[in-house]
């Protein structure tokens, strides 16, 4: 490995550098990003505190918006009615977009996807799961939902309609699971840390107490 | 100004073309009937972005089609939807 002696194993510190753009596409993404910069259309800055914010979004922002649904009747209804509105009460915002919640009911189980691509409301709920992102998910769920939630242990029966919503254009959904029974009572903050990240976009539909 | 050419509730053919550019209408919607589930606000049109800047916006509504009407040999009830958006210039009024 190394043919000098100083007291520590390089074998073993060595990281390997952050990996150089192999493909044209990665390549080209890169130029893009230095030219734009550049150009003066945004700063590094900018985009840095952008990606922070992506990163520091997640599931539970869902979770808290959720909570307060089930608690609050009014919340729900301004959420239902205009989601992108409704988060800013608590705080978020996924602008340019249209935040569209769906409710699931006794009667009703709603499933998001997205077949163009992979559009999620990152900047409220972060990085979608990678079967998201799967040509197979996205294929298979609008052509045969119920099989697709079936092996994700969503077992439907007649007398629940699906509704595949197709994320195609500048809509971002969320699913609004249902409050499971046993809750009465409980707080907002403890209702939220029942909420996955799979009910909200319908790929699990009873939310277990733990 | 940019009024709603469609209401909710009204029925819709979306169009069966294919633009060389890029859109936002799968194959599979392409052609369908379906009903407006709802009104959306305007968004730059996709096809312009390619050179420009989108403008005019183009009405977003959201389309409600029947499941056992989209796919041949579906397996679910007759209440199962597929709901997707799609822009007013794709849109034609339906009987």
């Amino acid at each position: 490995m190394t043919d000098h002696d100083h007291g520590h194993d390089h074998s073993r510190t060595f990281q390997p550098d952050h990996a150089e753009p192999t493909s044209d596409g990665a390549r080209i993404g890169l130029a893009l990003r230095e030219l734009l910069i550049e150009a003066g259309h945004y700063t590094a800055g900018e985009e840095q505190s952008v990606i922070e914010a992506m990163q520091g979004a997640s599931p539970e922002n869902g979770g808290r918006i959720v909570a307060k649904a089930w608690t609050d009747p009014g919340y729900k209804e301004r959420l239902l009615a205009n989601g992108a509105e409704a988060i800013k009460e608590l705080g978020y915002a996924l602008e340019p977009y249209e935040f569209t919640v769906m409710e699931n009911t006794a009667d009703t189980h709603n499933v998001i996807v997205c077949t163009l691509c992979s559009c999620y409301p990152r900047a409220l709920l972060g990085m979608s799961p990678a079967w998201y992102k799967s040509s197979s998910y996205r294929a298979r769920v609008v052509r045969e939902p119920r099989a697709v939630l079936a092996e994700f242990g969503v077992e439907l029966g007649d007398d629940v309609d699906v509704r595949v919503h197709d994320s195609t254009a500048e809509l971002r959904y969320m699913v609004l699971p249902q409050r499971p029974a046993g809750t009465d009572g409980w707080s907002e903050a403890q209702l939220a840390k029942l909420v996955t990240r799979n009910s909200l976009v319908g790929t699990e539909r009873d939310l277990k107490i733990a | 100004m940019n009024e709603p050419v469609f209401h909710v509730g009204q029925r819709v053919r979306i169009a069966d073309r294919t633009p060389p550019v890029h859109h936002r209408v799968p194959s599979y919607a392409k052609g369908q009937v379906g009903v407006i589930e709802r009104v959306c606000g305007l968004h730059g049109e996709p096809e312009k972005f390619i050179r420009g800047d989108g403008k005019p916006p183009q009405r977003i509504y959201r389309v409600r089609i029947a499941q056992p009407e989209l796919w041949t040999n579906y397996e679910g009830t007759d209440g199962d939807k597929l709901e997707i958006e799609i822009f007013e210039h794709w849109l034609e009024a339906a009987e």
